[in-house]
Order: structure tokens, then sequence, then C-alpha cells
């Protein structure tokens, strides 16, 4: 089905510690809960045109909290 | 003291945070001990401190925070003997608490910092940017640190705590008295952070006899951790914690990137034309810029990467020189508003990551916005003139820029 993939992207609750780099990188797909730890916006698989964002997400977080199953 | 005029013999033995070379620019320093044989550096100055310089030791000591403990943060000994009388028990709440007593400590503060919450500070933090704007815009010249970014935190910081920002300049002073002056000068470290104490406990008490509707102090006092509420001295620490962190680290940071945009017309002119990297120029100024340092202390003997360190040891947390580390960053140097890679520490790493740091973010971008819409061309009027603070907190505290006036419209 030609070039495009998705992806699905997972957040280690254990590790993160609220920095919110990932959802600076990509606001599209993360979020914040009231205490500013990361939450994953979306449901299931991440659209293939989000994929960079999600990878730069991956890229920026400090605690490597960030999991991409491709 | 001796120490400050004996010469550094060699940086791996005997290094010097409070050197006035180190201080202008520590840069080469940090660099000098990163690729040698001792990447973590120890001097027997000030008391005596450990330096890791390599981004994967600062983080992996951040991250071990029960062998490397935050019963101690500053970057310099406790002053010895100092009669605290009763409040010689506060301390600033989360950052200086170690499990299990941070993981409530924490929780009670960060939803007042979370993006959401912070966001609320926006417009109000735009129209004090403007209103100092106004005052030397006309002028075509300005202190960039001391009539602009000096004033930003402190105001915000005290609308958040309901205090009275009229006394912005007394905040300042006991702020600077414990981070930047009293890092050499024992007493008025001291002195400075029995000032702020004795202004919280003030509040508190105000509070107790009038208490305030969404106000920070009152719902401090009358928070709740498993149907207890919480300690005076608990609050006293977190208010402690938000003058004392929020105000001169921030300053600090808006001050560093507003020296940067005088010299990199370049850069000025990239976010005019693509303001969608606002959000990542902000972070690659975070780590290239990033101001504070921050200190643990040792909890049982360890060698720790050949390093023979004791319980009680100090280990300076050095996030400017983790930013700047080649093994982790590309071009370390180079200010690269589209780097990929960037997992700088600037607000450090582990449990003890900065509370704060979404509300540091929104007024560092929203000072650099509003200083560039409003004055989109500048320069510095003399490079060598610029005098910086280091230590604990690295920023400029003075800064000279010039720019064209522009005639109001009639």
């Amino acid at each position: 089905m030609g070039s495009l993939r998705s992806v699905r992207v997972t957040v280690d609750s254990g590790s993160c510690h609220g920095h919110q780099m990932c959802a600076i990188a990509a606001p599209e797909v993360f979020g914040s809960d009231d205490l500013g730890y990361a939450t994953v916006l979306i449901d299931g698989d991440v659209p293939a045109d989000l994929e960079k964002k999600v990878r730069r997400s991956e890229a920026n977080c400090p605690e490597r909290a960030i999991r991409i199953v491709d | 003291m001796g120490e400050q005029q004996r010469p550094v013999a060699d940086l791996t033995t005997d290094y010097d945070i409070m050197d006035p070379g180190f201080v202008r620019d520590p840069f080469p320093a940090f660099d000098e001990i990163r690729e040698s044989a001792c990447p973590i550096a120890h001097t027997e100055r000030w008391g005596g401190s450990w330096m890791p310089t390599r981004y994967e030791d600062i983080v992996a000591i951040a991250q071990e925070h029960e062998t490397f403990t935050s019963r101690g943060i500053l970057v310099m000994p406790p002053v010895p003997g100092a009669a605290e009388g009763a409040y010689g028990a506060v301390a600033a709440p989360p950052i200086t608490s170690d499990p299990p007593d941070h993981h409530w400590h924490r929780r009670l503060i960060l939803p007042v910092f979370s993006p959401q919450s912070v966001a609320k500070y926006e417009q109000g933090t735009r129209d004090l940017c403007n209103s100092l704007i106004d005052e030397f815009i006309g002028k075509g010249t300005a202190d960039a640190a001391g009539d602009y970014a000096q004033h930003i935190p402190v105001r915000v910081i005290a609308t958040m705590l309901g205090v009275p920002l009229e006394m912005e300049t007394e905040f300042t002073s006991w702020v600077r008295g414990v981070l930047e002056q009293g890092m050499t000068d024992p007493e008025l470290r001291q002195a400075s952070r029995m000032n702020i104490i004795r202004f919280f406990v003030e509040q508190l008490e105000d509070r107790k006899r009038n208490p305030r509707e969404n106000d920070l102090i009152t719902d401090l006092l009358n928070a709740k951790v498993e149907g207890a509420v919480v300690d005076d001295i608990y609050v006293l620490g977190v208010c402690n914690l938000m003058l004392v962190a929020g105000v001169d680290t921030t300053w600090s940071a808006i001050g560093s990137t507003l020296w940067h945009m005088a010299q990199h017309p370049e850069h000025r002119r990239m976010l005019r034309e693509r303001p969608e990297l606002w959000p990542q120029a902000v972070e690659e100024l975070l780590r290239v810029y990033a101001p504070v340092t921050m200190a643990r202390i040792v909890d049982h003997d360890v060698e720790h990467q050949g390093c023979p360190m004791k319980a009680g040891d100090r280990v300076l947390m050095s996030f400017p020189a983790a930013n700047r580390d080649p093994r982790q960053f590309e071009r370390p140097d180079e200010v690269d508003f589209e780097r990929e890679h960037n997992r700088h520490v600037a607000f450090g790493a582990g449990i003890h990551r900065c509370a704060g740091s979404n509300l540091a973010r929104l007024e560092l971008r929203v000072a650099l916005q509003t200083w560039l819409e409003r004055i989109p061309e500048f320069e510095l009027v003399d490079p060598s003139s610029v005098t910086w603070a280091g230590g604990q907190v690295r920023g400029p505290r003075r800064c000279m820029v010039r720019f064209p006036t522009v005639a109001t419209p009639a």
C-alpha cells in the first residue's frame, strides 16, 4: 500500500518526569495530564503524516520514555 | 580568600567555578575536562566538589537519586553554625526532598505548573513585557538584562504567589543574595535566606487570618495529605523554592537569549519568517543557554566511573556542560532551530526535573517574542562590557543594546 507507514507510540509512565518535550515536538500526538506528565492523545495507530513528528518527540525525550513500535 | 587569588593549576583537579574567566565563559573549561582522562573533575575549592561534564554521567547521576541525594542542592556548602531557630527546617520542597516525602511534596505543586495551568499567565506576561519596553523604546538603547529580563519572572512569580508586586526590588535582592553574591559571602546568603523566610512567615499568618479565594498560599495551607493538613514548614519551603528558583533562573535565560539574538540577525529573521519554529527554537536556546547548575550530596561511599566518591561529597550538576557534550549533540556550540535530536537537560532530569519548567518556557517565549515584535533589529553596544553572573545560575547582569528608534505616528 505504498510508502505511508503508521506507527504506534507509548510513554513509559515510570520514566516520564514531565519535561513535555514530546508535546512540544508533536502536540497532535502528546498531551499532558493534570500533573504535567505526558499522555498519548491518539488511540491506535498514529497517522502516517505525523510519523516524522513522533520520531522527533522520541529524539527529544531526556528520559527516553517514548517507545515507537513500527 | 586565598582560593580567589590562587591560579588554577589543573582543571581536572583544581577547577574554580567562581574564577572570573569561568564565570564569563565556562565552556572552554567544560570542553577541556570532558575530553581529558578525567571527565569527572574534582576540586578542593569552595568546600570541595566533583564536577561531571559528560551528558551521560550527569543524566545518570540525576536519575540515581538514592545514591545522589538532594539534601543539599546549592553548589556551595551550607553556612557553618548558622542559627535559624525554629526555621532551620525550612527547605525548598520538592527540590530538596528525597523519597518518600518527595512524592507528595511534588504532587501538591505540580498541578499549579502544568502546561494547562500556566497558560493563564501568558497574556499578563505579554502585557508586562510591553510595559517594560514602553519605558525604553524611545531611547534607542536599553540594558536587556537590567531594564527588561530582570523584571519579568519576579513579577510573574509574585503574581502567582499573591504577594505585593511593589516589593519586586526586595525579592530580587534577596534571591541574588542567596544565589549570586551569597555564593562567596555566606553571611549575606544566610541573611537573605532569613529575609525570605520571615517575609513568608508573615504571608502565612496573613492568609490564616484572611483566607483568600484562588490563592496559592491559602490553598497550600489547606492542602491535606492522607487526611492531615500539611505543616507550615512545608508551605514555607514551597514559597521559598518558588521565589528562589523562579526568579534568577528564568531572568538569566531571557537575558542570555537576548544577548544571543543581538548578535544573530539570521536567527531573528528566521523566527520572523517561520513563526512555527518558535517552540523548538525555545528548546534549542534552552539547550545552549541553560542557566542552572544544581548539586547533589553523595549518600554513601561509592565509586562512580572510577571516582572514589565519599558519603557527604558534593557533586555539581552542570546542566550547561551536559547540553554541550558532542557525544550527545552534533555541533553542540551551534544554535540550530531545526535540530532534530535535542534531549537537552536545561531543567535537569529524573525525579527533580524543574517543576516550574512549563512556566519558565512560557516566560522565555513571550519575553523574546514581545521584544522581537517591538524591537526587530538591535545589537550589542559593546560586547566586552557585558557582565555575567555564574556559579549556581548563569546569565548576563548588564547587557546594553542599541536599536533604531521609530517615530510614533501622530
